[in-house]
């Protein structure tokens, strides 16, 4: 327990270690330390920025989402109105088309009548003559009797 | 039975001494009592603690240099190997510990230490980690490594260089020139004598006063330092040695207890120690 010279060598190891540590532990730690927390920091700031992202853009596609459904449905409905309006367009054009055919259809029949009465009405004057020779015994010129013949036709 | 644990006692808070003894000084042989005088003034390894004491102020113990030099490589090279391999990214386990440790020196002097100095984490970190390795010299049974270098032919041995006063004072004194250093460096000469003269009574007449109170405060903290680290250390080891002096079969009844209650005491020291450094080397940096 005797004080001597062991105070001095400690004194010198105390200098050399403080000495040490300033130059070769201290710094490098510290600034490890420290290079590690920014990093942490900007990890947690980029998750924060990353979330508020995420948030961002799940409400613009939930917007997007009701946008387009109400497009869907107003297009549906204009389809709807379009389709009813075809619809209505060739019931339309049907009818118009029927008519048509119903009026040249009349007008070929009446054609037709007009055309067998025609006939009828030339063979009945012809019949008339032939029946009429037939009964006088005789020809009948028919050029002299045609206008009895005519007279005949137009009465039947 | 008290003959032979005195002897024990006085046996292991003996340090290791290598030192100068002067001419004509008369060595006795501890075996069979026989005197020789030295002729010249040797540097020899002191067997006794008798020739120990009569070396004076010219001797080194080498059991305390040498194993708070040993401590204090030990803490140098774990923590600049974790230094060394420092990254930002995910660190290993050793740099995980050491940045533990840094850390917390770091919240100690961001809390205590007011000024800006790049210097005092340094120290406070040294402080704490060399003080506590040294400490934990105490694990290690009492007898173990002494029998050890008994057997290798040291007649003294003792391992806790912070039981030593010398070891204690060493590392006080070195804060105190440390003290000294800032005091003059911020305040300057004139600054640091106008504190010592003109606290804490802010007048000339009570200058000699004022200088008594401010130096005997000035030298109680290296006193303060030293003598509480090594009160600590060396009535921590003088209840091992009691404990060690019981049958072997009963021993582990205190001494497993004691070694317990000394993981609080030996960190404990180390950090008051470390705390009462920033203190005091904050006080010197504050200008009144």
């Amino acid at each position: 327990m005797n004080m001597n010279l062991t105070v001095l060598g400690q004194l010198i190891a105390f200098a050399g270690f403080v000495w040490f540590c300033m130059k070769y532990v201290w710094p490098p730690l510290v600034s490890a330390m420290q290079e590690r927390q920014a990093k942490i920091a900007e990890g947690l700031d980029a998750a924060s920025r990353a979330a508020r992202d995420l948030e961002l853009a799940q409400s613009r596609a939930a917007e997007q989402l009701r946008e387009s459904k109400h497009q869907a449905a107003e297009i549906i409905e204009q389809a709807n109105k379009r389709a009813s309006q075809i619809i209505d367009e060739a019931k339309e054009q049907s009818r118009l088309e029927g008519e048509r055919l119903v009026a040249a259809a009349q007008a070929d029949i009446e054609h037709e009548i007009n055309r067998a009465r025609e006939d009828l009405r030339k063979q009945v004057s012809e019949l008339a003559a032939v029946g009429a020779a037939k009964i006088l015994g005789q020809s009948v010129d028919t050029a002299a009797h045609q206008r009895l013949l005519d007279q005949l036709a137009d009465e039947l | 039975m008290a003959d032979s644990s005195q002897e024990y006692i006085t046996h292991h808070l003996q340090n290791l001494t290598y030192g100068k003894l002067p001419a004509g000084y008369v060595r006795v042989n501890k075996y069979d009592g026989t005197e020789t005088e030295l002729t010249t003034s040797t540097w020899t390894i002191a067997q006794s603690s008798q020739e120990a004491k009569d070396m004076g102020f010219m001797a080194v113990h080498l059991d305390s240099l040498g194993w708070s030099v040993f401590m204090g490589a030990l803490f140098v090279w774990l923590f600049s190997r974790a230094a060394k391999k420092a990254t930002a990214g995910v660190p290993g386990t050793l740099q995980n510990i050491c940045e533990s440790v840094v850390e917390f020196v770091q919240g100690m002097v961001k809390d205590t230490f007011h000024g800006r100095n790049p210097m005092i984490g340094p120290i406070a970190l040294t402080v704490f980690v060399w003080i506590f390795l040294m400490n934990s010299l105490k694990w290690i049974p009492v007898d173990f490594i002494p029998g050890i270098a008994s057997m290798l032919g040291a007649p003294y041995f003792k391992i806790v260089p912070t039981a030593d006063p010398n070891g204690t004072f060493g590392v006080a004194i070195g804060v105190f020139l440390l003290i000294l250093f800032y005091s003059i460096k911020v305040k300057g000469v004139g600054g640091f004598a106008k504190e010592l003269s003109f606290t804490p009574f802010n007048h000339w007449l009570f200058i000699p006063f004022n200088l008594f109170l401010e130096v005997l405060g000035l030298l109680t903290k290296p006193l303060s330092l030293a003598l509480r680290l090594f009160g600590n250390m060396y009535a921590g080891e003088v209840v091992f040695i009691l404990i060690a002096l019981l049958p072997f079969y009963a021993q582990w009844v205190l001494n497993i207890p004691w070694a317990i209650f000394h993981i609080l005491v030996i960190p404990l020291q180390a950090f008051i120690f470390m705390v009462l450094t920033i203190v005091y080397l904050s006080q010197a940096h504050e200008d009144h």
